[in-house]
């Protein structure tokens, strides 16, 4: 057996998802973690040395090579999975079998699109503003100068229906991660009935509280709970 | 006790045969008593057909006793109909109302290929086994059971796994088409005993390949399978099969 036979086959494919799901999982607790700054009450002075940090250390970018290759791989993939997936049932059922699994199972290439439209419109929002086409500077003394990504954010913020938007992704988020959490170490083979129970208690816990966190951001700005 | 009976329409998938192009055909089925099977009902169904000069609805059935696997029909939205942890042929009439329309399809997959009406062709099934979902044993006299010591757990989940009877509901209730339920009750009930040790590797990645032949989907874990099958089969039995699938495809040679 070879290594590309292995990540092809129906059970490889899956091992593919499954894996960069687990490292995205992870990437949202760091995400979460460092912007989880903003409710410091400083400013924005520990929110934008952390992010400071993370644009300039060699570590996270090379992480971030990583994660960017982590997160085109788990949406093409997911794509080809279920157009393929799609394609086994020519002709379908008059009465769709639907008691059985959770909508938010049989739904999660539709929740990875909402996922995907709200990435792309993020990266514009502060990526892309960070990276390329440059933002305001904010000097914490010394000669210590970093961007002032908290500034962008108070703006971004502003608007409702920019709220609103990501609020619904964090949800979509929400529901993608309750199956896609305890899906993922399904897949990489954990079976025993008290992991089971275990990973579904965290994937639920998980689902909840990472979502939420990411939803009261854009919502702090908006009701100026933070200054 | 005392029978009640009814009156039902039944809406069934027709096909003449492989190629040709099915449709459904509502019938009226009068008399029905509530303690007959729903085999029998269908029974009745086809006598009137054939009295009447018809066909009759061609559809899978053997043992009816629920162990072979045989019986196969979509009911009202669910593989096997309406009750849990149970087959076709060990549904009950007493399960449906006077005056109720009763929808049965054939199982739905492309590795399913319809033969006729309500039969398909689950061939695909047997071809998986073929592929490893066996043990060698040489010839002589077999060897005493109690020589081979088996942790009970290991006993209890091998045969829990065993019980499925390939009747391919698993197939027709994902929404991918994906035979995983099968293949990891097959896969788990010989990997959990010491009879199927020497081949343990090579069976599971053989198997799964036969499956990808076949032509079924993949598995997103949606409990669809496990929530439809007559035996309960675990779907813990599919994360046992990818353990087994990603230590083989390590370390097999």
């Amino acid at each position: 057996m070879t290594f590309k036979q292995m990540f092809t086959s129906s059970v490889g494919k899956k091992l593919v998802m499954a894996f960069t799901g687990i490292f995205l999982v992870l990437f949202l607790v760091v995400h979460a973690g460092l912007n989880a700054c903003i409710w410091a009450m400083d400013g924005g002075v520990m929110f934008n040395k952390a992010a400071h940090f993370m644009g300039s250390f060699i570590v996270p970018r090379i992480l971030e090579i990583g994660l960017f290759l982590g997160i085109f791989l788990h949406i093409i993939q997911g794509y080809m999975l279920t157009l393929e997936n799609r394609s086994k049932r020519k002709i379908g059922y008059e009465v769709n079998y639907s008691k059985g699994s959770k909508w938010y199972s049989r739904s999660m290439a539709i929740l990875g699109t909402i996922l995907l439209m709200f990435f792309v419109i993020h990266w514009k929002h502060f990526w892309v503003p960070s990276r390329i086409t440059g933002v305001e500077e904010m000097d914490l003394g010394n000669g210590f100068i970093v961007h002032n990504l908290y500034a962008v954010m108070q703006d971004t913020f502003e608007n409702v229906w920019v709220v609103l938007f990501y609020v619904i992704a964090c949800i979509s988020l929400g529901y993608h991660l309750a199956h896609g959490f305890q899906s993922a170490f399904k897949t990489i083979g954990v079976h025993n009935k008290r992991y089971h129970v275990m990973i579904n208690t965290i994937g639920f816990g998980f689902a909840i509280i990472i979502p939420l966190a990411f939803a009261l951001m854009p919502i702090s700005f908006y009701l100026h709970w933070v200054n | 006790m005392s029978q009640n009976t009814m009156n039902l329409k039944v809406k069934v998938w027709r096909q003449r045969n492989a190629k040709a192009q099915g449709a459904f055909v509502t019938y009226d089925v009068a008399g029905i008593s509530d303690e007959m099977s729903f085999l029998e009902m269908m029974d009745i169904l086809n006598e009137r057909l054939i009295t009447e000069g018809g066909d009759p609805v061609a559809f899978d059935h053997d043992c009816r006793e629920g162990i072979c696997g045989m019986c196969s029909m979509y009911i009202n939205g669910k593989p096997h109909g309406p009750w849990q942890a149970n087959t076709t042929c060990q549904l009950h009439m007493r399960a449906f109302k006077d005056g109720e329309t009763i929808v049965i399809e054939p199982w739905r997959a492309n590795s399913f290929p319809i033969v006729k009406d309500l039969t398909v062709d689950r061939s695909a099934f047997d071809r998986i086994i073929q592929a490893g979902g066996y043990i060698s044993v040489n010839t002589g006299n077999a060897i005493d059971g109690n020589s081979l010591p088996i942790e009970k757990q290991k006993a209890d989940d091998a045969f829990a796994a065993a019980m499925c009877i390939g009747c391919g509901a698993c197939v027709a209730a994902c929404k991918n088409s994906s035979a995983m339920l099968f293949l990891s009750a097959k896969v788990s009930h010989l990997a959990l005993l010491p009879q199927g040790a020497p081949e343990r590797k090579s069976r599971v990645l053989k198997m799964v390949a036969q499956m990808d032949k076949e032509g079924f989907g993949s598995c997103t874990n949606t409990g669809a399978c496990e929530a439809t099958c007559p035996k309960e089969i675990s779907i813990a039995n599919i994360a046992r099969l990818n353990n087994e699938y990603l230590g083989a495809s390590l370390s097999a040679q």
